[in-house]
């Protein structure tokens, strides 16, 4: 019975917002290393791109509520998703137009291409801010939870309660759906074939007659889908605020370069390392330890490794082991 | 036009927006704007000896500002009386053996053979290492954050001096001046950690390994309150400037003020101001002449080989990796003693107020601007960028009036666009920061 309650303990605090929060860092990961891999250069506008897309998506969520639309138990974000993805993809074909595409032609180093995000990261930052300001908004909507601590423990007869939430249940379906779909596209149709010959092999892929214009189109409209996807489930997951999506940008990109930069099913492994390690290394032990050890062994304090303001140095000591041991990730990346 | 002329006119016209505003805002409004353009001419220096020196891409300069503004704690404050006897000491034995542990478990990584022993060794090392040190260091922090919780808390500054004098009247400290070098040291231990790391591996990854430290620096500082009182800040730090009201009290500088004409009151606020522009002044010089002694030694010209070339530059049997190493623990050094003065100039610590876009992204831009690789373009972005960000906000302000005089007074969207005026700068930024990338991409004053 002890050791069923550790792990339902386990599961309610670790295993679960591991499982949402790494399946938020790979899709935003897989963003990260798509543009690493196709254009070339680290985003550094990812993070505020993700903002971007989730603000148009609460704004819309905004709209339908007050139009009296709902998607019964589930949130209305949901409806509005598509409506954020197709705002979100005309400001990043924008933004490549007007910014990137000059750059591209000239074939400038990878690393201006960097300085150039940032100063695009400047912008969106301050389009978001400037549209829904700095502070929280909540548009979770819909059911609270899928199972309740309380449902549980009637259900179970166990003394502790695990509770799975909507989002985390929807995060993780909708990851699946969009890493299937995504993966489907790269490994089956033409476009995504093209795409990674492109990212292979550029100079190969030209003579064979690629058009990169559409490749690199293709990517930015996937890159763009794949940040509204992420934020929004972050979002609803937690809450959303333009300054948390700034800070994502350190674990996201410790991500796609623990599975490898340009390596898609490296960011999505980068991810899952990253979540649980922060969640591990920052949760107190105390609750799940006190059911399997012997009552005389029990902790007195809480046992958490690391306080969790401090979930940064978590992904970044990550990352130092990962550079210093495994300098092209996991699965192994593009070393340019 | 010759280019001194043209850089001269360049300089002309960032002075003449200084005198504007001091004619038509206010010369206090001017000489603050001043003060912390000359401290962000410093950062910009140091992000140039990294960038336009070396080509390397440090996007942490919030935490080694951060590093800096610590010194200026440590250093400038009173010590706290009994916190180094109450916990100071154990923290102090902690930190030494955590970084022991390292080092053991670095030894043991490079001296023995691979095999299981060897990972079984390392990982004994460092765990046991780590519970020694907690147990340690949790008592530490405990006992020194019991003492006087409400105005103190942490192990305190070193400066005995202050504490020793009677506080009934408050004086210009020159002690805290102590706390620039030493800011540059803290940075510099930092940077050597971090480019240990990762330089010698590619360039993003650099730039990714400096902004997650500079993360944790923030970090550290919000949450640590036995070393400068985390978020609870620290306050009312020595100044090495006398205090307003003390020269108002003084009979010479008020009569010397009524003499020019001048209220006392702001010929005090002026006074002070002025006496921290010539101090930011001398650093800037000093560092501004040994960024140029370096830039045209052979070291200088090494440095650029290597940036244009690293292949061709380690054929030639230069050592890129230390190289890079050099120059990046030194560029950070800089933006560490800026930092300090920083600190030094508002008085007080405030962790939360360090915010990634106005320390690293803010100097990046000012850097670009001005020319990479050119000491004076990155003195000119500066002062030229800072004074935008000071004076955006402003103008914005006054183009919503224009824009939203039409609206209705009290409308919802009017009301919204004047409260988001303030973010009108970062928009701002990002458009100066892409147009002179896209027209202009060597910056206003060029390397040559």
């Amino acid at each position: 019975m002890d050791f069923l309650n550790a792990l339902v303990a386990l599961s309610n605090f670790v295993l679960i917002p591991a499982v949402a929060y790494g399946s938020q860092l790979a899709l935003g990961a897989l963003g990260v290393t798509l543009i690493y891999g196709i254009l070339r250069f680290s985003n550094f506008a990812h993070g505020d791109t993700m903002a971007f897309g989730t603000m148009l998506v609460v704004m819309i969520t905004w709209l339908f509520q007050s139009w009296g639309i709902s998607f019964g138990p589930l949130p209305t974000a949901l409806l509005a998703l598509p409506f954020g993805i197709l705002g979100c993809m005309a400001l990043v074909i924008g933004t490549d137009r007007v910014v990137y595409r000059f750059y591209r032609e000239q074939k400038a180093k990878p690393v201006i291409l960097v300085i150039v995000s940032m100063g695009v990261m400047f912008i969106m930052n301050g389009l978001v801010r400037f549209i829904i300001g700095p502070n929280d908004q909540r548009f979770a909507d819909g059911e609270r939870f899928i199972i309740s601590v309380r449902e549980f423990k009637q259900m179970t007869g166990l003394s502790e309660g695990l509770a799975i939430r909507t989002t985390q249940g929807i995060t993780v379906v909708t990851a699946i759906i969009v890493v299937a779909l995504l993966f489907w596209f790269l490994n089956k149709t033409r476009t995504g074939k093209s795409m990674r010959a492109y990212s292979d092999n550029e100079d190969l892929a030209l003579l064979s007659g690629i058009n990169p214009e559409r490749v690199v189109l293709y990517t930015w409209l996937i890159v763009a889908a794949l940040a509204t996807v992420a934020g929004t489930l972050y979002g609803l997951d937690k809450t959303f605020k333009p300054f948390v999506f700034f800070q994502l940008l350190l674990p996201i990109f410790a991500a796609a370069i623990v599975g490898g930069l340009g390596s898609p099913l490296g960011a999505i492994a980068g991810g899952f390392v990253i979540a649980f390690s922060e969640v591990t290394i920052t949760y107190a032990w105390k609750k799940v330890l006190k059911y399997l050890l012997p009552e005389n062994l029990e902790p007195s304090s809480l046992v958490q490794l690391l306080s969790t303001d401090y979930k940064f140095a978590v992904s970044f000591a990550i990352l130092v082991v990962v550079l210093l041991f495994k300098p092209t990730g996991l699965f192994k990346g593009k070393a340019v | 036009m010759s280019d001194s002329m043209k850089n001269t006119t360049l300089f002309g016209i960032v002075a003449l927006l200084f005198v504007m505003t001091g004619l038509l805002q206010s010369w206090n409004a001017s000489l603050s704007i001043l003060n912390m353009a000359l401290i962000s001419a410093i950062m910009a220096l140091g992000v140039n000896l990294q960038w336009g020196f070396a080509g390397l891409f440090n996007v942490g300069v919030m935490g080694f500002v951060a590093l800096g503004g610590l010194a200026a704690v440590l250093v400038g404050s009173e010590p706290v009386p009994g916190a180094w006897s109450a916990g100071g000491r154990s923290i102090l034995l902690a930190l030494v053996l955590g970084a022991a542990t390292i080092v053991a478990a670095v030894l043991a990584y490079s001296r023995m053979t691979p095999s299981r022993l060897r990972t079984l060794v390392v990982l004994g090392i460092l765990v046991a290492g780590f519970f020694l040190y907690r147990g340690i260091f949790d008592a530490g922090v405990e006992a020194v954050e019991a003492i006087n919780p409400a105005a103190q808390g942490n192990i305190g500054g070193l400066n005995w001096l202050a504490a020793a004098r009677d506080s009934e009247v408050q004086r210009a400290d020159l002690f805290i001046l102590l706390a620039w070098p030493v800011g540059g040291l803290l940075a510099a231990g930092a940077a050597w950690v971090i480019g240990k790391t990762a330089l010698g591996l590619r360039s993003d990854y650099l730039a990714i390994a400096t902004l997650g430290i500079a993360e944790i620096t923030i970090a550290v500082l919000k949450n640590e309150d036995w070393l400068a009182r985390g978020v609870k800040n620290v306050i009312g730090l020595p100044r090495p400037v006398p205090y307003e009201v003390t020269l108002q009290n003084s009979s010479g500088f008020s009569e010397t003020a009524i003499a020019l004409g001048l209220d006392p009151t702001t010929a005090s606020t002026l006074w002070v101001k002025l006496l921290y522009s010539g101090l930011f002044t001398a650093v800037l010089v000093v560092l501004l002449v040994l960024a140029q002694l370096a830039l045209k030694s052979p070291w200088g010209r090494m440095m650029r080989a290597i940036r244009d070339n690293e292949t061709a530059a380690e054929a030639m049997g230069k050592d890129v990796t230390a190289r890079h190493l050099q120059i990046f623990i030194l560029g950070s050094a800089v933006c560490g003693i800026a930092g300090a003065m920083m600190t030094t100039l508002d008085g007080q610590l405030t962790p939360g107020s360090y915010q990634p876009l106005r320390f690293t992204f803010l100097v990046w831009v000012m850097v670009i601007v001005g020319g990479s690789g050119n000491n004076f373009g990155s003195v000119l972005g500066a002062f030229l960028i800072w004074f935008l960000w000071v004076q955006v906000e402003p103008l914005g302000a006054l183009l919503m009036d224009t824009i939203t005089l039409g609206l209705e007074d009290g409308s919802d969207l009017k009301k919204h666009l004047l409260n988001s005026v303030a973010y009108m700068k970062f928009i701002t930024m990002g458009l100066v920061l892409l147009l002179v990338l896209r027209f202009s991409p060597r910056g206003l004053i060029p390397e040559k």
